[in-house]
């Protein structure tokens, strides 16, 4: 028989092997970004190489106000999910355990998912001025439904057997909410906090765009204003490094909370 | 023996009289039980016979006090509700929890410390036959494991009455009968009052002292066997003349 270790499937080496072939398409994706901006003929201007990026990211940080953006921006998005998080979850238990405050809250929420929080951003920064207050509050109501709905579909997905084991065991109202509620709508509420996170960061941005005094939303401002193109596509890298981390840290928390799940493969990121 | 061992001064720790449950719909109510009046004493093993739909659970749920009975009374010794340990058609483990922690549940529940839950929850991991199987998740158990583990999660606080709804209703056939063994084995050893609803004429008369037949919806107590069969039993004794006599009787008043 041929025996060739080389072809016995191991899992660890899967892995590794996933990881190198990611390195390898983005390094690739660099190359073809930094020949393009060399030999389209697109101007410079426009299209700066990616060394040109890198060595203005390198000057940006020596001087420290990349930093300063990015805090602020980074805590508007985190401040934002804490409250859109938070109201989104004592409200959606709230109307999961309650069909009457269903029904009495069903039109404003319905309405509430329709209104594009990007639009009304505008009127927010108008109203709350701006500061981070405006960016946080954008960053909240956008947070806000994803999580709502699906704490709602969450709780409501508790299969009533658990319900019956837990009053036959003359379980109280707080154990039942500890150990089954919230351990059974974990996964569902992990999704859309996860989606939430990423919502956030638009959320802080798309309210910076529109008027701030910092943070990477300000900054790409800033920099258009003054053609100054390649901190434009360092503020944008930043941001896209910001909602990866984020994604990332929602995703350790799901692994490791929901270690009882077979599919917690999936969140191999 | 049954008949022996039972002192005639004995007072029933559960009496249920004329109790009827009607469900809401749209015709007039569902009618799922019908009238039913019993006595259970303690120690006793009693089974309810009934084909699917003649109220067998929605009766173990009045008696586990999760639903009210529409007429009738339910009347505990003592006048309160007993410990109630349930064992569900499915093994209703949580994903969440592992092993040990599904069995140790009930003893969080009345706040034991932790260790000592452990230590008792490690003797019912013994006594169903579970050893080794401590961390794994209830996705990695059979059916029959996870059997098992509901068992023990139901005994572990020792529960005044044990509720069992077709316990093995899920599992293969061989893997049945080898839980039949296991069960009596078990009840042999702790001594518990059990109710179980079965729709096996064979589960009842291995297991159980009493069978009660119920009737087609709505469910109507229709038929009062005593199993007269000695204990402790072993496979043996479903291949002899007087389990056939009696596994005849029921299946003449099922039909
Ligand atoms: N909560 C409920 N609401 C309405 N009907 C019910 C409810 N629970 C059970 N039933 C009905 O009562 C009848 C008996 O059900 P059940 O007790 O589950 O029977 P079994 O366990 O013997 O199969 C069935 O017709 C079922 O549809
Ligand atoms: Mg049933």
């Amino acid at each position: 028989m041929d025996i060739n270790p080389l072809k016995v499937f191991h899992p660890s080496s899967a892995k590794r092997n996933g990881m190198w072939l990611r390195v390898l398409s983005l390094g690739l994706g660099l190359v073809c970004w930094q020949i393009t901006s060399i030999f389209s003929g697109v101007e410079v201007f426009i299209l700066p190489p990616p060394l040109k990026v890198w060595s203005r990211f390198l000057v940006a940080a020596q001087d420290g106000s990349l930093f300063r953006d990015i805090g602020v921006t980074f805590s508007e998005v985190v401040l934002g999910l804490i409250v859109g998080v938070t109201f989104a979850t004592i409200l959606g238990y709230s109307v999961a355990k309650s069909r009457a405050l269903e029904q009495v809250l069903s039109p404003y929420l319905v309405a509430s998912q329709a209104i594009p929080v990007v639009a009304i951003a505008p009127l927010l920064v108008l109203w709350f001025g701006y500061g981070m207050f405006s960016k946080v509050l954008i960053c909240a109501l956008i947070v806000f439904f994803p999580v709502l709905i699906n704490t709602i579909v969450g709780i409501r997905a508790v299969p009533q057997a658990f319900y019956d084991l837990m009053k036959s065991l003359r379980a109280s109202r707080k154990q039942i909410l500890m150990k089954v509620e919230i351990p059974a709508a974990l996964p569902i509420f992990l999704g859309g906090l996860r989606i939430g996170a990423t919502l956030s960061v638009i959320g802080a941005v798309v309210g910076e765009l529109i008027g701030s005094k910092y943070g990477l939303g300000n900054l790409i401002n800033r920099a258009r204003v003054g053609y100054d193109m390649p901190m434009v596509y360092v503020a944008v890298f930043m941001l896209i490094f910001l909602a990866l981390g984020l994604y990332g840290i929602v995703a350790r928390i799901e692994k490791k909370l929901l270690r009882w799940q077979e599919t917690f493969e999936r969140l191999n990121v | 023996m049954y008949f022996a061992v039972k002192n005639m001064n004995t007072k029933p720790i559960l009496t249920v009289k004329n109790l009827s449950v009607v469900f809401p719909d749209n015709n007039g109510g569902l009618h799922a039980l019908d009238d039913i009046s019993f006595e259970v004493f303690p120690r006793d093993f009693i089974c309810f016979l009934g084909p699917s739909g003649s109220g067998k659970t929605t009766l173990l749920r009045i008696l586990a006090n999760l639903l009210p009975p529409t007429t009738g009374q339910l009347n505990f010794i003592h006048n309160q509700h007993p410990q109630i340990g349930m064992v569900f058609q499915q093994s209703n483990l949580m994903p969440w929890r592992t092993v040990m922690d599904n069995i140790k549940l009930p003893l969080e529940l009345e706040n034991m410390d932790e260790s000592t839950a452990r230590i008792k929850a490690q003797e019912m991991i013994e006594l169903v036959g579970l050893n080794g199987f401590e961390d794994s998740w209830p996705r990695d158990l059979s059916g029959g494991m996870a059997q098992r583990v509901a068992i023990a999660r139901a005994l572990i606080h020792d529960p005044d009455l044990l509720l069992l709804d077709e316990p093995f209703g899920s599992l293969d056939a061989i893997t049945r009968e080898r839980m039949w063994t296991e069960l009596s084995r078990i009840w042999q050893a702790k001594q518990k009052t059990v109710i179980m609803v079965t729709h096996s004429i064979n589960e009842s008369l291995f297991l159980a002292d009493r069978v009660l037949v119920l009737t087609q919806r709505p469910g109507k107590i229709k038929f009062d066997l005593k199993v007269d069969l000695p204990r402790p039993r072993n496979d043996d004794i479903r291949y002899t003349p007087h389990f056939g006599k009696l596994a005849r009787k029921l299946r003449e008043t099922i039909e």
